[in-house]
């Protein structure tokens, strides 16, 4: 095994209620240091594959029944996200999730909760060096912010918690396309500034695999692709199905088969 | 004048005794959106602690105190230990008619050792709290009260104003998952908030007991007046609880001094009803903060 490992996910199996099977077998590695990207068209699974890494599955009356998630050599599935958290390991849910009636910095401060009773004075400023359109808002309460600020809010928040591994669902998910910039270059900063190893859910593959260092696509519960980010983008399947970008330019007809049933697979 | 003062200052440490009644089960109701309906036998227990402290062992009065304050505190960790988490994950309901069958059973319990009689504690409140002035006579208790309401409802303004794991506990209020995806111990989060209402319960149970006599029936029926209190001031909100139990106290102490004693119980729920017309919320309640 290389000694770069942080994550390893064999092969995991993820059913909720007992009943509802929503990964079936999803294999995938992380490395330290880097940002590895996952993409998936929705109901693909990514976040129930975060949730698994973090734990935050049991909550929601899922579990791990097959395979094993390692995660500095040591089996995690289904530990609590109590435990979870304090190995480092720390989540950005999906849909930006703020406490509303917290201020921006009492919402920041709830990112220690991992440390607790360790000062946290020189965190904040870091997280306000990153974010600096939260210092302005500092007192303000969480409820009352701009979706912009908030995903910063949320980012923020997780970085209190100085992370080995963070695991970050959709960060763009409704906003304008020069925050996305923004965002994904602060996550990028952050990955080298900090040596924080990232895990990104995107839609917007595109952004995505700019600053990914490797990248999986799922579907259906499976991973079906996986390469370096840089080759990611010139495959001619996820350039047409995601990238939107084909080559041709043309539009497909469905005359022509291949295509379709190429597509098929993607939506 | 002085009856106008005398009622005023009267009204408001029964106001502070409310208010930190009500503070216990803002808490709970804070934390995990549970409304609980043992509250006044909360209330008892803590009262019937003191008693079996103070005259039953004889043990000095500030060592009782102090006691009973560790005692109920570790009881409500088992409480909620024992009774609640088990029930973590179903539906709220279900957690609700728990805790009123919680208060038959604390209720039972305290018939079952003390009994149905009314009982008293010795008189331990020096005679210099006493405030004499001109006709006005405020009794030492009314002055206890009044400064312990002060000293206890600022110890927890602050804690969760400023400390960080009183935050943790607004965080869980908040959004559950988040803090949960932050690391933040929700289950402790839980048992805290237990623990913590029981022990400003006891506090506010032996002050009602100095004051009335201590009685099960009485004191558990008394729990029930943070009902008004909390919805007056609003559900979430710790203020709310301080203004409304001033609101209720002062309420009833002026319709009991000029109107009547027999109606004070009933105006602060008539007073309830024509704020919440205003107010759905409460007075201090949260509104939905909605984003579009």
């Amino acid at each position: 095994m290389e000694d770069n490992l942080l994550l390893q996910v064999n092969n995991i199996s993820v059913v909720y209620s007992d009943v509802i099977q929503v990964l079936k077998g999803v294999s995938l590695v992380i490395r330290k240091g880097q940002i590895v990207s996952l993409l998936g068209s929705n109901g693909a699974g990514k976040t129930t594959t975060l949730k698994a890494i973090s734990g935050l599955l049991k909550p929601e009356n899922g579990k791990v029944t097959e395979g094993s998630i390692e995660y500095e050599g040591k089996g995690i599935h289904n530990s609590s996200p109590e435990t979870i958290t304090r190995l480092g390991i720390i989540q950005v849910l999906e849909g930006r999730q703020p406490f509303k009636y917290l201020t921006v910095e009492e919402n920041l401060r709830v990112g220690t909760a991992t440390r607790w009773g360790k000062p946290y004075k020189k965190d904040l400023e870091m997280v306000y060096h990153y974010f600096q359109p939260l210092v302005a808002r500092k007192n303000r309460l969480a409820g009352y912010c701009s979706g912009g600020e908030l995903q910063m809010l949320v980012m923020g928040r997780a970085l209190m918690a100085h992370p080995k591994l963070l695991l970050l669902d959709e960060p763009s998910l409704g906003l304008a396309p020069f925050l996305v910039r923004e965002i994904f270059q602060i996550v990028k900063r952050i990955n080298e500034e900090q040596k924080t190893t990232i895990m990104l859910v995107e839609q917007n593959a595109n952004m995505a695999l700019l600053i990914a260092h490797y990248g999986y696509v799922m579907e259906n519960g499976k991973i079906v692709m996986e390469e370096a980010a840089g080759n990611l983008r010139e495959n001619p399947d996820v350039k047409e199905f995601y990238l939107g970008t084909a080559a041709s330019g043309a539009l497909k007809s469905y005359k022509d088969v291949k295509a379709y049933k190429r597509r098929k697979r993607w939506l | 004048m002085e009856f106008f003062l005398q009622l005023l200052i009267q009204g408001l440490s029964v106001g502070f005794l409310y208010a930190l009644a009500a503070l216990g089960f803002v808490m709970i109701f804070k934390s995990s959106s549970v409304l609980n309906f043992a509250h006044g036998e909360l209330l008892a227990i803590g009262a019937f602690i003191f008693l079996a402290f103070s005259v039953w062992l004889k043990l000095p009065i500030y060592l009782s105190f102090l006691l009973t304050l560790v005692g109920t505190f570790a009881m409500g960790f088992v409480i909620e230990r024992l009774f609640l988490r088990p029930l973590i994950g179903e539906a709220l309901i279900e957690v609700i008619m728990l805790t009123v069958g919680l208060a038959a059973m604390f209720k039972g319990l305290l018939l079952v050792i003390f009994g149905g009689n009314l009982f008293n504690y010795p008189d331990f409140l020096p005679a210099g709290l006493t405030i004499k002035w001109g006709a006005i006579n405020i009794p030492p208790v009314y002055v206890a009260s009044f400064i312990i309401g002060i000293i206890f409802l600022s110890i927890f303004g602050f804690f969760f104003k400023y400390s960080s794991q009183g935050i943790y506990m607004r965080s869980v209020a908040d959004n559950q998952p988040a803090a949960l995806s932050l690391g933040v111990h929700v289950r402790r989060v839980f048992a805290m908030s237990w623990a913590i209402a029981a022990l400003v319960c006891a506090i506010s149970g032996i002050i009602l007991g100095i004051m009335n006599g201590i009685n099960v029936h009485d004191i558990s029926v008394l729990g029930l007046k943070v009902f008004p209190v909390v919805i007056l001031g609003g559900l979430e909100s710790i203020g709310g609880a301080i203004i409304g139990g001033l609101i209720i106290g002062i309420l009833e102490t002026f319709t009991g001094g000029y109107v009547s004693t027999s109606l004070k119980e009933v105006i602060p729920y008539i007073v309830l009803v024509f704020i919440l017309l205003v107010k759905p919320y409460g007075l201090f309640g949260l509104v939905e903060i909605e984003r579009v």
